[in-house]
């Protein structure tokens, strides 16, 4: 995903001469694309997320679109309050990238797992909030994010992740169907799509026809389309690769608690780590032991449908 | 409320640029505005006085009819919670009346307690210590970048040189080639618990800055002609940032201010906000 992000960026600054790339000492053998195109146009200001951000922001209230790369929580928790005070009440056009969603590091152990991020992040006012499946969706929202004039969120996994969508989806505000089913609808964001998806085939299988949509904007949340969704009183499951707590689950369940056919609303998503000691594994496997696997996503369906 | 306008009427004079005069005014000016809110911070402003009064008379290249103008100087405060003499030399040049000044911290006024860039003039929003000096640092990333003339002035407290964040920015500036920057800092010598000496020392201060590879210049802070000629100076070191260590007294024009921690909180009574206004010159 991220070198679709950078091919993509590299791209939109081919055209306009007011897009910078700001990073903080990482994204070796990634950025060097963009940096060789546009020299004066990025900065690696040095292991410093504080002033990676705060130096965003002034060029940002200087008339320039600034995107900003780093790892996991370094450039959103590291430096919190400069995108609260600096970006986000001045409405500076900073858009903020990190690589390495959820468990993505791996074996790096939890200051490489970016687990709240979302929640963090959606709590900022006028902070747009994007977390793309696969690389069509990132080609989208990266190009989305540059002309939106409004601070934004850019959550990317790391390299390698297949595509899902049969086509470029034309709007990355709203979401979008992979699969149709009318037994229950499991709605995700980011690459953990593809579990669902997997999940899906097998309950085809068991006579259970799961619908798979992807949310790549988790905040404004497109409210119209998940109300519209409900309408139907179709189960939904909610699944993502974040803490249940001000993520995917949250805002869904926190919008459908208002509606009038309130159907069943479960989630899954990686409980909260209390003082718990990191152990290596791959992303996979540090999914499937935090309950989401393409298994306990099944056992949920079957769960709720009752078959 | 309309006597206290009529005072603030009384003591401006449109578009009298002696720095002097002016830095008595905007001093009368902060007085009567943390009086009137019984805010804090008015040693905070005082020491910074003479500062802001040769910076907005004689330095910053600003038009308060064009703002807007990309070719501009900037001023950053980034010692936000001196927001009320901030906001007094911005009306004093013209950015806004001078009778606003008397809605400072009220119900809906623009004039916040710490540095709102909801006021005419205002670039950026401070108050939390140590942002405005990496925001300084990218506005004149983005200057140099569009071959702008802007200088970018930042004023920092000497308290808020404890914040990790400055020194990212200050490591950055020089590798950078940064001499469209100037820091300027307001050493008055006292932080928010006591003695920056007993609080955390930042001494020996102005070798760290040479020693961060900064163009440094110490200054009596209280002279209006040593501030001025340090802060026009022409590039003496090209490609290096400039950093005025401004040695300052907190409180400074008011005797029984000077150099007294508790006017970080204090707001004068009546009896001392008479005293201070005549100490002053107004």
């Amino acid at each position: 995903l991220r070198t679709t992000f950078v091919k993509t960026l590299t791209e939109i600054a081919d055209e306009n001469p007011n897009i910078w790339l700001l990073c903080g000492d990482l994204g070796f053998s990634v950025l060097e694309h963009f940096a060789a195109r546009h020299p004066k146009r990025y900065v690696n200001v040095g292991v410093a997320e504080q002033s990676l951000a705060g130096i965003a922001a002034g060029i940002a209230l200087s008339g320039k679109t600034v995107f900003i790369y780093s790892i996991g929580n370094f450039p959103t928790f590291r430096c919190l309050e400069q995108l609260r005070n600096d970006v986000c009440y001045h409405g500076a056009d900073v858009k903020v990238v990190s690589v390495g969603a959820g468990f993505a590091y791996g074996s790096q152990g939890y200051t490489h797992h970016a687990i709240e991020d979302v929640a963090i992040m959606s709590a900022l006012p006028g902070m747009e909030v994007f977390a793309p499946c696969d690389p069509l969706e990132v080609r989208v929202a990266t190009q989305l994010i540059a002309g939106s004039g409004n601070p934004s969120y850019l959550r990317l996994s790391r390299a390698g992740e297949p595509v899902l969508h049969s086509a470029e989806p034309a709007d990355l505000r709203v979401i979008t169907f992979l699969r149709e089913g009318g037994d229950v609808a499991l709605l995700a964001s980011g690459p953990i799509v593809s579990l669902c998806l997997e999940a899906a085939e097998q309950l085809a299988a068991l006579a259970i026809q799961a619908a798979v949509v992807s949310v790549p904007c988790l905040k404004p949340l497109d409210e119209a389309s998940i109300m519209h969704l409900a309408q139907g009183g179709v189960p939904i499951i909610t699944v993502e690769e974040h803490v249940m707590r001000g993520g995917l689950h949250a805002g869904i369940a926190s919008l459908l608690v208002a509606h009038p056919k309130r159907p069943v609303v479960s989630g899954l998503g990686i409980p909260e780590p209390v003082k718990k000691i990191s152990r290596g594994g791959n992303r996979e496997e540090l999914l499937s032991e935090s309950g989401l696997s393409a298994a306990s996503i099944i056992s949920r369906v079957r769960a709720i449908v009752g078959r | 409320m309309m006597a206290f306008v009529k005072q603030l009427n009384g003591m401006s004079i449109p578009n009298d640029l002696d720095p002097s005069r002016f830095a008595r005014r905007i001093r009368a000016h902060a007085l009567r505005m943390v009086f009137r809110a019984k805010a804090s911070h008015i040693g905070s402003c005082l020491s910074m006085a003479d500062i802001l009064a040769v910076l907005y008379t004689r330095v910053l290249s600003i038009d308060p009819l064009n703002f807007h103008d990309p070719d501009r100087d900037r001023f950053i405060l980034s010692k936000g919670h001196a927001a009320a003499i901030l906001y007094a030399a911005l009306a004093e040049r013209g950015f806004f009346q001078v009778d606003e000044l008397a809605t400072y911290c009220e119900r809906s006024s623009r004039l916040t307690g710490h540095v709102s860039h909801g006021v005419p003039g205002i670039e950026v929003s401070t108050g939390s210590l140590g942002h405005g000096l990496p925001m300084a640092v990218g506005f004149a990333l983005a200057a140099r970048a569009d071959n702008r003339s802007s200088r970018v002035f930042c004023l920092l407290s000497d308290g808020e040189c404890d914040e990790g964040s400055n020194w990212e920015a200050i490591l950055f500036a020089p590798h950078h080639g940064l001499d469209n920057l100037v820091v300027i800092v307001d050493f008055n010598k006292i932080q928010s618990f006591g003695r920056v000496s007993d609080v955390l020392d930042l001494e020996p201060f102005a070798d760290k800055w040479r020693a961060f590879r900064w163009n440094t210049v110490e200054v009596d802070g209280h002279d209006l002609g040593a501030l001025e000629q340090a802060l026009s100076a022409k590039l003496t070191q090209p490609g290096k940032p400039t950093a005025i260590i401004a040695h300052t007294v907190k409180g400074r024009g008011v005797s029984f201010m000077e150099d007294k921690l508790e006017w970080h909180y204090k707001s004068p009574s009546d009896e001392q906000l008479v005293q201070a206004l005549a100490e002053v010159g107004i």
